[in-house]
This record gives C-alpha cells, structure tokens and sequence, in this order.
C-alpha cells in the first residue's frame, strides 16, 4: 500500500498539467498584464524603449471621461440583458418542460441560436432592424399606421436595447439548457403535494419551482452577469460603440485603446481594473445569495 | 371524517386498462389498506382518489359527494408520500402550516394547529428545522403532520414506510396505528407489505392486475383465502401449493398449507422430505425441503431445530388448516 507522501506526491503530480495550463494561460497573461499597466507599453515596436511610468495609466483611466461611459455603458447593459435573459430563458425552459406536443422538436429549434456564429447572428438582427423597410419597422409601421420608422441601430437612445435583444436571443438557449435541467431535477411529488395543499400554478412556481433552482439561479445570474460584462462581438461589429459611444463597452475601449490606438499600457490598465471588477462582482453575487439562502 | 365510495372505477392510459372496473366501499373511520404487487393498480386507485389522476370511467364519492372531477385540494384528503415530499426550503412549522397558510388561515391559528400536530407528533423540537436536518422517520413524522393540521375527511398514504429501515418501519407502524385510533379518521394505506397490511388494517383490499381480488379483515383474509393469489400473498413465508393427486385426494384441484400449519418429525409423517436448507430466525426456524410426494416445501417451526441439509424428515399437514381452490377459487368445505 503507498504511503501518504507517495500518495501525496502522486495527487501533486496529476495536477501539474492542468495546472501548468492554467498558468501558461490566465496567470502569465493577467501577470503580464498587471506589468504592463505600470508602463508606456505600445502595440508596435518604436525606437523609444519602454518606460516604467508607475500609476500614471491608473491615473489617467480614472480621469478619462470616455471610461466612465464605458463603465455606464457595460452596467446599464448587464442591469438590462441579465434579468431580461435570465426571464427569456425560464420562461421557454418551463414551456419545453411542459408535457407539450412536439415537444422534442421544439427543444431543439429552441437551441439552435447557440449553434450560430455570433457574427451571423449579429448579421440576422441587422436585416430584422433595417431602415427603412426592415421586418422590425414594418411591424411597427403597421401598428402605429404612419411611415416613420425607428432606427434601432443608429439611435443613441436606441441602440442599446437592439444590443440587449439580440444578445438575449443569441445566448439565451445555455441559460435555457441549464434552466431546463434544473426544473427536471425537481421532484414531481413537491408539485403534487402543493397541489394538494391548494396551490395555484403561480403558488406551484412560487414555492416549488422557484426555490427548487436556487442553486441554478445563483450559478446562471454569475456566469450571464460576467458574459455580460464581457460584451465586445456584437458591438464590435454591428455599432462599434456608436452611435456618439453610447454602446462603447469596457471590452470595446479596451480593445480600442490596445488595439486601435496601440496604447497596450493603458488597455492593460483597463483590464487589470476589469478582472478586479467582475471578480468582486461575482464573489459579492455568490456572498450575498448564499446568506441569502441561509437566512 | 368520511366513507369513500368507489363505483365501477375504470383506468386507461392509452389503449392501456390499468384498471378495468372497480367497485370498493371504504366505511367511515376504518382503516383500509390496499394491497398487491407492483404493477397492480393499488398506486393509481390512491392517486385517483386523490385527484392527481384523472378516472376514466365511473365515480368516487367522500361522504356522499361525488368528487370524481373536483380539484385535489377540494376534495378533503390529505396525502402522505413515500418520499415525503417536504419542501426543502421550508422549517418543519412552515411544512406543516403551507396547506393552511395557503389557505389563508389567520397566523395566531395556524400556528395553534401547527403546535397541535407537532405534539402529536413529538415534532415539538424540531419546528425550526429544515428537512434535510432530520432523519428519515422524523421527516415521515413531517409528512404526517402536514396531512393532519388540515383536519381531512380521508388521509391517503402512499407506501409511506418504504424508505425506512426495518426498525423504524415497525416503529412507524404502531405510530400510525395509534394515530388512527386517537383521531378516529378514514384512512387509505397503499402498501406491497402484506405485514403492514396485515398489522395495521381493519379491512385489506387485495389487488391484482388492477381488480380487487377479496375484501375483509385480516384474519379472515388468512384464515379463508378465496383464491390462490390471495392466499399466496397474505402469509410470511408465502403458503405451500400442491397440484395433482395429493390435491384431488383433498377434493380440489389445489391444495394450500401454510408453512406453520406442517409438523415435522424425524420419525413418523405423511410425507418423506429432504432438508434443502434451513434458515435460524432465533425464535422459529424455516425449513425448506423436498419432498418425492409434493415437491418443494418449506415448514416454519418454533424454536431452533438442528435440519442440515439432506438430513430425512416427514412432515404432516394440518387437515383443518388447509384451504382447497378448484376453478380458482377456495372450494365449499
């Protein structure tokens, strides 16, 4: 029988690959960019070297008003997408749970956004908000009876919203799935005894199947709240930030910022401020929905 | 309290009859267990009084009122699951009182039923916790609490003893008994243990294949079975069946000893046996022989008895403890 220390070592020893890979690929970057973020660091090589500039990036991001509409930008769509998406995705997850017919098909057109391409999914919404005469604005046209039209994607006050729905559409099947199999896990006796007990179907799902997904509600509100906070594909390209950067988000001047202006000290500064962010979001969300749960 | 009245009951699932038609009168305040294999419709007769299945066919009727398609909750049962079935996120107080709470019961009453049936119960210590903090006999006790704080005419159980272990299973049924006899209310028991049945019940109702196979208390159900599945399912050990000529000498076509009605002898007996195997319970001892006269046999003696296997014996039936089935049905005696 080995000893513990072989055994020990053993554990050590299978771990080391895994781990090897997720330093290669989060530590070393993240710690590369943290170093960064304290220099002038450019895209492109020039014939100054590189300076160590202390938290002048730091400083500089916390004065720049465009960051700030960045930030503003990132949370009003997280506050948006995130409930919107969530409610999306319970919603058809208990309709595909219902004893309905057909119900084997209906799963899987439900999932078949996730299997598109992001971009083909940004190029389907841009037919459905065209101006003037897209299939969006008809609709509108029709119920409002008048020929104007409302540009989605060009509006300030607008484009956010187009962003929210489409990114809502293109991802809510994996909150769904998971929503799905978390309702399948509830015991259908819970349901027969409230029924017994007088429930109603909204008291059914106000008492049952709602505490029954706690433990998917906490994981889904963590993972779509940092899917949404890492918002770039869609607006990167169907608004690039526009119009007058009301949907420029965090990612989107980041990547401006490193990748357009080649500015990769500052970039680095932004994302460092970014890892910081989401983490406490997500250790804030889990802290306080496990109190919650206890309380 | 109340009768439940069943009336030409019918149960299709599809082309499927689980239940061709049957009728069954539950007199008020007896406590009635339903009993057969898996499979023999004793399950869904219990849901359909309920009302979580919908009946195909016929009417039920609880104190006289047809409630065939009334809603669940209207029909004055109160159902205990073999898994309990709490709500996990709930205190044992908020178990027991969510029927009432629903119902919109003022708080100061609601918590005087709660308390009620918690010291019942002995739940008493236990209101503030969560379900996953009690054993399984406690969390039965829970189930049980929460069917009788809404004072129903019928209490439904579902196999409620199934996930309990032995010990606590026997625990339970006396507990269950008493708590008949102190409310003195109508109760259904589905159960696959002829032993629950047969310790608990006033009148057993023996279930195959989705029809009633006899009525009655439980020792006329053991003393008279009036057919052979009867009498094969109510008994521990099963009963011994003969066929052939050993049964048409005892005028039928066949012929039923239970095991503690043989005698054993080494020396003398009606018919030669070879000891198989024997199984030492402490108190009585099972002996399965074989036997060139009737085949396969096993005897339930009192006490301790030494029967290694191949060792010869003889055993004897008791004549006036046999039960005789021509035509699948006990014969006149």
């Amino acid at each position: 029988m080995p000893s513990f220390s072989n055994g020990r070592s053993q554990e050590v020893a299978m771990l080391v690959p895994a781990m090897l890979c997720l330093v290669l690929i989060i530590v070393v970057p993240f710690a590369l960019s943290v170093g960064f973020s304290f220099t002038d660091q450019r895209l492109m090589p020039r014939p100054i070297p590189t300076r160590f500039i202390g938290v002048t990036n730091y400083e500089r991001m916390f004065a720049d008003r465009l960051f700030w509409q960045a930030i503003g930008n990132t949370v009003l769509f997280t506050v948006l997408v995130v409930p919107f998406q969530l409610a999306i995705s319970l919603t058809v997850a208990m309709a595909l749970n219902a004893a309905i017919p057909f119900r084997g098909l209906f799963r899987t057109v439900a999932i078949l956004p996730l299997l598109l391409p992001i971009t083909v999914v940004v190029a389907i919404w841009a037919v459905l908000y065209r101006i003037p005469t897209g299939p969006l604005n008809a609709v509108y046209q029709l119920f409002a009876g008048s020929e104007n039209y409302i540009d989605f994607i060009g509006g300030s006050d607008t484009a956010m919203v187009a962003l929210v729905v489409l990114s809502a559409w293109a991802t809510f099947p994996y909150q769904m799935l998971i929503y799905l199999a978390g309702l399948q896990d509830v015991p259908g006796d819970l349901y027969e005894a409230a029924e017994l007990d007088g429930a109603t179907a909204w008291q059914r799902f106000r008492f049952v199947t709602w505490p029954s997904l706690r433990n998917v509600n906490i994981f889904l509100l963590i993972i779509t709240t940092i899917q949404a906070l890492k918002l770039f594909t869609q607006v990167s390209v169907m608004t690039r930030g526009g119009p007058n950067g009301s949907t420029t988000t965090i990612i989107y001047y980041l990547f401006q910022q490193g990748f357009t202006s080649q500015k990769i000290g500052y970039a680095s500064a932004i994302s460092v401020f970014f890892f910081v962010a989401v983490t406490t979001i997500a250790v804030l969300q889990r802290v306080f929905l496990k109190n919650e749960g206890e309380a | 309290m109340a009768d439940v009245r069943i009336a030409s009951v019918t149960k299709r699932y599809g082309a499927v009859e689980v239940v061709p038609s049957l009728d069954l009168h539950i007199p008020e305040g007896s406590f009635t267990v339903l009993v057969g294999p898996s499979g023999c419709g004793k399950s869904t007769l219990l849901r359909m009084i309920a009302g979580l299945e919908t009946v195909s066919g016929g009417t039920i009727a609880i104190g006289g009122r047809d409630i065939t398609h009334a809603a669940p909750s209207k029909r004055g049962v109160a159902m205990v699951f073999q898994s309990y079935a709490l709500y996990p996120h709930m205190t044992v107080a908020e178990n027991i009182g969510f029927g009432l709470r629903l119902a919109g019961m003022p708080k100061s009453e609601m918590e005087a039923r709660v308390r009620e049936a918690a010291d019942i119960l002995q739940l008493g210590p236990l209101l503030d916790r969560k379900p996953k903090q009690l054993s399984g006999g406690q969390r039965q006790r829970v189930a049980i609490g929460r069917a009788i704080v809404r004072k129903p005419k019928v209490f439904l159980f579902d196999e409620p003893l199934s996930n309990l272990d032995a010990a606590l299973r026997a625990q339970m049924r006396v507990e269950l008994s008493e708590l008949h006899q102190r409310l003195g209310s109508t109760m259904v028991y589905v159960t696959h243990d002829q032993v629950e049945a047969m310790t608990m019940a006033d009148q057993i109702v023996v279930l195959n294949k989705g029809c009633i196979e006899q009525v009655g208390a439980p020792m006329d159900l053991y003393r008279a079975p009036q057919t052979p599945f009867v009498a094969g399912f109510i008994g521990s050990p099963k009963m011994n069946f003969i066929e052939g000529p050993i049964a048409r000498e005892f005028g039928g076509e066949l012929l039923g000893i239970r095991p503690e009605h043989v005698t054993l002898s080494d020396r003398e007996g009606r018919w030669s046996c070879t000891v198989r195997h024997a199984e030492h319970l402490g108190g009585e001892t099972l002996v399965h022989l074989d036997s060139p006269e009737v085949g396969r046999l096993t005897v339930k003696v009192s006490g301790d008895i030494a029967a290694a296997p191949g060792v010869q014996l003889y055993a004897t039936p008791g004549l006036d403890t046999s039960h005789v089935f021509k035509g699948g049905l006990r014969a006149p005696s």
